[in-house]
């Protein structure tokens, strides 16, 4: 069987409240990432507060509705980014959320290799028939490395976010079980 | 598309941060004990804190910005060493109105005069107009803050009402002055006070 | 010495959270009586929870805020109520809110008459300084009655409120111990 937790940049972990804390602190801080991965207003919040939700979340342990990762580059192990899956259990069918929050390793597939394990995880562990996520019109970058694993674009929420004075558009996209499986060529086990 | 890169939360010497709940408490109860800096900012009677009193505000504080959803607030601290200089927050928000109030203050008495102010007001504006989509902001201030008026006229605020003899303070009575600013106004602007 | 707590045509009394909250549940349904008296939307809350509130408000005696309900002399009938809030003791400044809940008895002079007696209340019992108040631009009976008891208008926020697609300006008035001692000897009544 394939590794699920290994990519070709990659690598999938859990870390701990203290290390996400810390760097969470900084990401959110960066409020071009902000802006292209959320649709909140941006916020500045204490690292304290924030270790506290992540040390409730892992107190939470194991549910089968959401299910959150942390992301480390493989040639030096650097802790990068994360995404999450939330399953909707009776329709099985999954959202993703994903992020880089270390700009420097933007624009350099990381994301899309972080994409793939994601979908991987969630089609042959988590056994969903679909994958969707949504997206910023005003983040190309973004739209290019889904559609590079396989995300179709299935429709738009028109002028739904507003920013510096502007509407723009969230573009929302699925991938379907047979399309990644067809993808895999096979070459599954 | 249109401008996300340029980042919300940093100016040129200083930045917004979060409480810092080691470290800010004992710089922000220095700041209360000078009666002068409170009494710029504050209409209550000034009053001294200390850390363990400024500790609980700040827990207070977050747990307002996250339940109630009316409160934005920040820390100001310098670039150079990320150390506390100042606080800034828009509160009293009212979402169906799109109104909000500023609070801004620089409480080390070596770091005014810098032009701290101005850069903190900046990015709070933009945060309050392009990030909250505010519809307008307004500001209150005592007469006698002479230096907070000018600021805000520097930015556009217009003085809109004269809550005359509101305060009193070393045996006289002052006025209490509302400054609002709209968010087309706001956007109208010369591009240098909106960067 | 002056009842200070009877007028020409009401007079003030206490506020009982059962009766009132009954009411209130009555008013807030008139949704051009909640439009005029407060800032944003209003939910439909049932008596109970208002009762709750209110008593939970009124825990103990506040020595910054007061409340009272408006009753006619003739019929003691519940109008509405009266609320005085001393934002600050040290400048002796408080805010007023006054509300007259049934349309029927709008524009008869029970407004007025209600606010000259708290007025005095305020002066000559509470030895305020100053009182405050902000009135909405589109309730010129409002404004009329401020401006016969004394009110001197202070300037208005902009486009402070945002009520059927137009945005309305929030009026300031106010009125000082001295000006209304003025008025007074005018009149030794």
């Amino acid at each position: 069987m394939r590794d699920l937790f290994r990519g070709e940049l990659v690598r999938i972990t859990a870390e701990e409240p203290e290390a996400r804390a810390k760097s969470e602190v900084r990401w959110q801080r960066d409020t071009e990432f902000h802006r292209l991965a959320d649709s909140d207003a941006a916020q500045i919040t204490s690292e304290r507060k924030i270790k506290e939700w992540f040390e409730k979340q892992a107190e939470q342990g194991f549910k089968p509705e959401r299910h959150p990762f942390s992301v480390r580059t493989l040639d030096e192990d650097k802790y990068i980014g994360f995404f999450g899956l939330w399953v909707d259990l009776i329709h099985s069918v999954a959202w993703v959320g994903i992020g880089i929050g270390e700009r420097d390793f933007w624009g350099k597939g990381y994301g899309t290799d972080m994409m793939k394990l994601c979908l991987q995880y969630a089609f042959t562990e988590l056994c969903v028939e679909r994958v969707s996520l949504g997206l910023h019109e005003y983040n190309p970058r973004a739209l290019r490395s889904y559609e590079k694993c396989g995300f179709r674009l299935e429709g738009r929420t028109r002028k739904d976010i507003l920013r510096e004075g502007r509407r723009t558009d969230t573009l929302w996209m699925g991938i379907l079980r047979e399309e990644w499986l067809q993808m895999q060529n096979g070459d599954l086990i | 598309m249109f401008d996300i890169q340029t980042q919300l939360f940093e100016g040129q010497d200083i930045r917004f941060g979060p409480i810092d709940h080691e470290k800010d408490p004992e710089i922000e109860s220095k700041w209360t004990h000078d009666s002068e800096f409170m009494r710029l900012m504050e209409v209550n009677p000034a009053r001294p804190m200390s850390a363990a009193m400024i500790k609980k505000q700040y827990e207070k504080l977050e747990k307002q910005v996250e339940e109630k959803k009316n409160l934005y607030y920040f820390t100001i601290r310098a670039k150079a060493d990320d150390r506390l200089i100042g606080k800034a927050a828009v509160q009293w928000i009212e979402w169906t109105n799109g109104n909000g109030f500023l609070e801004l203050g620089i409480g080390a008495a070596e770091e005014r005069g810098k032009g701290y102010g101005t850069q903190a007001l900046r990015l709070l504006l933009r945060f309050a107009f392009a990030e909250l989509n505010l519809f307008r902001v307004s500001a209150i201030v005592p007469e006698y803050n002479e230096g907070a008026i000018a600021l805000l006229k520097k930015f556009g605020f217009v003085q809109e009402v004269c809550r005359r003899q509101s305060l009193e303070r070393d045996g006289r009575r002052w006025d209490l002055l509302i400054f609002g600013l709209l968010n087309d106004e706001w956007r109208n602007q010369a591009e240098p006070e909106r960067a | 010495m002056k009842d200070v707590f009877t007028g020409k045509l009401v007079r003030l009394s206490a506020v009982d959270p059962e009766e009132m909250s009954k009411a209130f549940t009555r008013w807030n349904r008139d949704s051009e009586y909640t439009r005029l008296l407060m800032m944003s939307a209003q939910p439909l809350s049932s008596a109970k929870a208002i009762q709750k509130w209110m008593e939970k408000e009124m825990e103990g005696v506040s020595p910054t805020d007061f409340f009272f309900t408006i009753r006619t002399l003739d019929e003691n009938k519940l109008l509405g109520g009266l609320g005085l809030n001393v934002i600050s003791w040290a400048a002796r400044e408080s805010f007023i809110a006054i509300f007259i809940g049934e349309r029927e008895d709008w524009g008869k002079g029970y407004g007025t008459d209600a606010m000259s007696i708290v007025l005095r209340y305020a002066f000559t019992e509470l030895n305020l300084q100053r009182v405050s108040l902000g009135v909405f631009e589109y309730n010129p009976r409002a404004i009329r009655s401020y401006e016969k008891v004394g009110f001197q208008h202070e300037g208005r926020m902009r486009k402070y409120l945002n009520h059927e697609g137009k945005r309305w300006d929030l009026f300031y008035m106010g009125i000082l111990r001295e000006e209304w001692l003025q008025m007074q000897n005018g009149d030794k009544t």
